[in-house]
C-alpha cells in the first residue's frame, strides 16, 4: 500500500517489516515520532527509557538475547549513549541492532548542531543515511541485514528535513524473524582487557570487509547524466543537489561510513568538475581529498546550518535568488512562548522577582531564558543545571550559593539530574534544586516518563516518587509546592535558598495542555482596572497591552487565574460573569 | 499539471496540520509525487509555523524557497507578511484576516506592523482575503477556519472538486465532517 509518511514513521514501518521485537528510546526532536509510531505495532515491545544510555543498553541486551532491536534518539542523545556505543562496536550483535540518530542542522530545536557521522567514524560502526521516507523504511531493513551479516550494530542517521518531511512510501508485510539462539560467549560479550583486545582485531577485520561491501551494495549508486559535472552527496543534500544541478552525474552515498574509495575514484575520473555536497562537517570531503582527488566543497559551502537548493545555486553556480515582490516586510519575531496556563510561569515569576541566579536545563522551561521571563542564566545539556549550580557554589562560596537555584523538569531530572543531586549531597554542597513536576515530558509533545505512572502504551505502572527519591539520596529538606500559589511558593524558595544544606523543591502543577487539566475558561478585565500593568509582569501571551487599556485575549486565555494574584484591584474576572 | 508549491503559514496551534493533510491527500489521489514538510518541536509553543507542500511529477527538495510558492495559505496577517518573499511572481495569497500579537508586541518591545493588507494590495499581489473565523462560526465551529481557507484555495486551482470532497472524507473525522463540508463550500464560493 502507498502512503504519505514522515521519515520517522517510515523508520517505524521499516522496523516492523524487519521483524523487530524491541524498540527503546528517549524522546528528543526530531527523533520522537519514530518510537511514537512504533507504538501502533502491537507485535513490538516498546519503551521510553529514562535516558539514551539506558535505551541503548536495553537494545543491546535484546540483541544479544537473539532479537532484532532498534534504539532511537536525537543527536545529543548519542552523546549520552556514547559509552555503550563504543563498546557494542567491539562485542558485536546476535540479533540485528540498529541505532537511529536524528541530527538537527540549523538547530530548529537543539542546543548544538553536532554531526553524528563523526560518531560512526570514531566508534567504527557502519552508518546509513536515507534521502526520503521510502529510503528511511528500506535502509532500516538493510541496516538489520548488514548488522547480522557483519556482526555489528548499524547507525542510521536522519536529519530534521528527512525525519519531519512526509513523502510516499510503499509498505509491506512483517518479515518473519525468529529469536536467534542465545549462546553464552564471554569472549564476545564480556569486554575485559583480554577479551576486548581480541575483539578489537575483529572490529578492524569487519571494517575492512565493510569497505568491500560498500562497493557491492546498492545503497551506494551512480546516477549518470552529463559528465561535465559530478556530485558526491548523501541524505537531504542529494535532494537539494538534484534541484540545483538537474541532469548531471551523481554518486549518491546511502552508506556514509565506511566510504567506497574505489567507486569514488572511478566516478571522479569520469566527470569534469567534482562537487562534494554535505551539510555540517567535511567528512566526505576530507576522505576524498586524501585520495588525491580535487573537489569543490567546503571552500564554497558553509559548515554551519542547513543547506537548500537555492544556497547551492548561489554558492556553487552563481545563480541569483528568485525574484520576489517588493514589499516592506520587516516583521517582529514570533518566538515560541510558554503557553497560557503553563505552570512554569509561576515558578519563573518568583525566581525573577527574587533576582536569583538560575542554572537552567532542557525543556519547555528553557523558554524562561527569553523575555519576558528573562529568568535563566545557563543551559548546556540534559541534567546540567544541578551539577553546574554545585560547581558555582563551590568556587564562589555559600553566599553565592544562596542566590542560586538549579531548575529542571521531572523527566530531565530522571534522565540525568539525579546523579547531579547525589553529587551535591555527597560533596557537601548546599544548592537548591527546583524540579518542575508538570506530570509529563512536555517539550517533545507529551510523552510518559517514570514519574507519570504510565508506560508508553498508557498502561499503569509504578511511579517514581520524587520526594522519597530526593530523601533517599540524603536530601533532608524536600518541599512540595504549587507554583501558582505565588506567595507561598515565594516563601518556600526564600527559605530553601537560605538553608545551609541541599534542598529540593518539587514545583507541582500539571502541564496546561494535558487532557484532564481543565480550568474554568477565559477571564476578562473589568472597569476596576487602574492600568498598573502588574498583570503583564507574568508574561502571559493572553494578556495584551492595548496602550489605553489592558485586554485578555478570549481565544487564548484558559482561565488559570495566575494573573488574578497580580491584580490589587480585583479587576480580573471570569468572562461572562455579569455579577462582578 | 505543472508543479504546485503551497506554503501554509500561521501560529502554532491554529490548525495548519489538517490543511496540510488535506493537501497531501489530494496530491496522492491525483497520482502526483508529493512532499509535505514542517518542523516540529519549539514551533508548537505559539511560535511561527510554516508547512511546505510540494506536488508534481517528481519532487526533490521538500522545502519551498523564496519566490517559489504558487500559493501561500496564511492563517494570520503578520505571518503572511513575514513569508511574502516566498510567493512566486503571479502567485496567490490566501489570507485569513486575523491578528495574533506575538510576544514582543504584547510586551511593548515591538509594534504590530500597520496596514499589512494595503501593502499586499499596493504590491500587486493576487490577494484573496477572508474572515475565516466569522465564516467558521457561521458554520457552527470556529475550528473550521482551516477548511474555509482550503475551500478558497481549492477554487483557485484547476483540481476537480470531487477530489477535494473525497480528501475531506478520508482525512476529517466523521463527527465533524458536516460542519467542515459547509466550511469548505463557503470558502469555495468566496472566489
Amino acid at each position: 500500500m502507498k502512503r504519505l509518511m514522515l521519515g520517522n514513521e517510515a523508520v517505524a514501518a521499516g522496523a516492523y517489516e524487519a521483524g523487530v521485537r524491541l524498540a527503546s528510546a528517549y524522546p528528543g526532536t526530531p527523533s520522537t515520532e519514530i518510537t511514537e509510531s512504533i507504538v501502533k505495532y502491537q507485535e513490538i515491545y516498546v519503551e521510553w527509557s529514562p535516558n539514551e544510555k539506558v535505551a541503548l543498553e536495553v537494545a543491546i541486551g535484546a540483541s544479544i538475547a537473539g532479537a532484532r532491536a532498534i534504539c532511537s534518539m536525537k543527536h545529543v542523545g548519542l552523546n549520552v549513549a556514547a559509552d555503550p556505543l563504543f563498546t557494542v562496536s567491539y562485542t558485536g550483535v546476535n540479533g540485528g541492532l540498529v541505532i537511529m540518530v536524528a541530527d538537527d542542522p540549523g538547530m530548529h530545536s537543539s542546543q548544538n548542531e553536532q554531526d553524528s557521522r563523526m560518531y560512526a567514524l570514531a566508534s567504527k560502526i557502519p552508518m546509513l543515511e536515507p534521502s526520503n521516507s521510502q529510503e528511511c523504511k528500506d535502509y532500516v531493513k538493510s541496516a538489520f541485514e548488514i548488522s547480522e551479516r557483519f556482526d555489528c550494530p548499524v547507525i542510521v542517521r536522519l536529519t530534521t528535513r528527512i525525519a519531519h518531511s512526509q513523502s510516499i512510501v510503499e509498505t509491506a508485510d512483517r518479515g518473519n524473524h525468529e529469536l536467534k539462539p542465545y549462546v553464552k560467549d564471554a569472549g564476545k560479550y564480556v569486554m575485559m582487557p583480554a577479551m576486548a583486545r581480541k575483539r578489537h582485531v575483529e572490529v578492524e577485520k569487519r571494517m575492512a570487509a565493510l569497505k568491500d561491501f560498500a562497493h557491492e551494495t546498492s545503497l551506494n549508486t551512480i546516477q549518470w547524466g552529463t559528465t561535465d559535472v559530478g556530485v558526491i552527496t548523501s541524505g537531504i543534500s542529494y535532494q537539494y543537489a538534484q534541484e540545483a544541478f538537474g541532469d548531471v552525474s551523481y554518486l549518491k552515498l546511502g552508506m556514509v561510513h565506511p566510504l567506497p574509495y574505489k567507486m569514488i575514484e572511478d566516478f571522479a575520473s569520469k566527470v569534469g568538475t567534482l562537487y562534494v555536497i554535505e551539510e555540517l562537517e567535511s567528512l566526505f570531503e576530507d576522505q576524498i581529498k586524501k585520495l588525491g582527488i580535487k573537489v569543490i566543497g567546503k571552500d564554497k559551502l558553509p559548515v554551519i546550518g542547513e543547506y537548500s537548493a537555492s544556497l547551492l545555486k548561489e554558492k556553487l553556480l552563481g545563480i541569483e535568488q528568485n525574484k520576489t515582490y517588493e514589499i516592506d516586510n520587516e516583521s517582529p519575531g514570533r518566538p515560541p512562548v510558554m503557553c497560557p496556563g503553563c505552570p512554569h510561569r509561576g515558578t519563573f515569576h518568583v525566581l525573577k522577582k527574587l533576582k536569583l541566579m538560575v542554572t537552567g536545563d532542557i525543556g519547555c522551561y528553557t523558554l524562561a531564558a527569553l523575555p519576558p521571563a528573562d529568568a535563566m542564566d545557563t543551559c548546556v545539556c540534559m541534567g546540567a543545571s544541578v551539577g553546574m549550580a554545585h560547581g558555582m557554589q563551590k568556587v564562589r562560596g555559600e553566599e553565592f550559593g544562596k542566590k542560586t537555584v538549579a531548575v529542571l523538569g521531572d523527566s530531565t531530572f530522571i534522565h540525568s539530574g539525579i546523579t547531579g543531586l547525589i553529587d551535591v549531597v555527597y560533596n557537601k554542597g548546599c544548592s537548591t534544586i527546583i524540579i518542575l513536576d508538570n506530570s509529563i515530558t512536555g517539550m517533545t509533545g507529551h510523552q510518559n516518563n517514570p514519574t507519570t505512572g504510565l508506560t508508553i502504551r498508557n498502561e499503569p505502572t509504578k511511579q517514581v516518587n520524587l520526594e522519597l527519591l530526593a530523601k533517599a539520596v540524603g536530601v533532608d529538606r524536600v518541599r512540595i509546592a504549587d507554583p501558582f500559589e505565588l506567595k507561598e511558593f515565594e516563601k518556600i524558595v526564600r527559605e530553601e535558598v537560605e538553608a545551609d544544606e541541599p534542598s529540593v523543591i518539587i514545583a507541582q502543577r500539571p502541564c496546561a495542555l494535558l487532557k484532564g487539566v481543565k480550568y474554568e475558561g477565559p477571564l476578562r478585565i473589568n472597569e476596576d482596572c487602574r492600568m498598573c500593568r502588574s498583570c503583564l509582569r507574568i508574561g502571559c501571551p493572553a494578556i495584551v497591552d492595548k496602550g489605553d487599556k489592558i485586554e485578555i485575549n478570549n481565544a487564548l486565555c484558559v482561565g488559570c487565574k495566575l494573573c488574578t494574584q497580580m491584580c490589587s484591584f480585583n479587576a480580573i474576572v471570569k468572562a461572562g460573569d455579569k455579577n462582578e | 499539471m505543472s508543479d504546485l508549491n503551497i506554503m501554509i503559514v500561521g501560529v502554532g496551534g491554529q490548525g495548519t496540520l489538517m490543511a496540510s493533510r488535506l493537501l497531501g491527500n489530494v496530491a496522492m489521489q491525483l497520482g502526483y509525487d508529493v512532499k509535505v514538510s514542517e518542523v516540529h518541536g519549539m514551533s508548537q509553543r505559539g511560535g511561527s509555523v510554516v508547512t511546505y507542500v510540494k506536488m508534481g511529477k517528481k519532487i526533490y527538495s521538500p522545502i519551498i524557497e523564496k519566490g517559489e510558492a504558487d500559493i501561500i495559505l496564511a492563517f494570520e496577517k503578520l505571518e503572511a507578511l513575514r513569508w511574502i518573499d516566498y510567493l512566486k511572481q503571479g502567485g496567490a495569497l490566501i489570507l485569513n484576516d486575523q491578528q495574533i500579537d506575538p510576544m514582543p508586541v504584547i510586551t511593548g518591545k515591538a509594534i504590530y506592523p500597520e496596514s499589512i493588507i494595503e501593502r499586499f494590495e499596493d504590491g500587486g499581489i493576487r490577494l484573496f482575503k477572508v474572515n475565516g473565523l466569522q465564516i467558521a462560526e457561521e458554520c457552527g465551529n470556529t475550528k473550521a477556519v482551516n477548511v474555509v481557507l482550503i475551500g478558497l484555495l481549492a477554487a483557485t486551482t484547476s483540481i476537480d472538486r470531487d477530489i477535494w470532497e473525497k480528501a475531506m472524507e478520508q482525512v476529517i473525522p466523521q463527527k465533524v465532517i458536516e460542519v467542515n463540508r459547509k466550511a469548505f463550500d463557503k470558502g469555495y464560493l468566496l472566489s
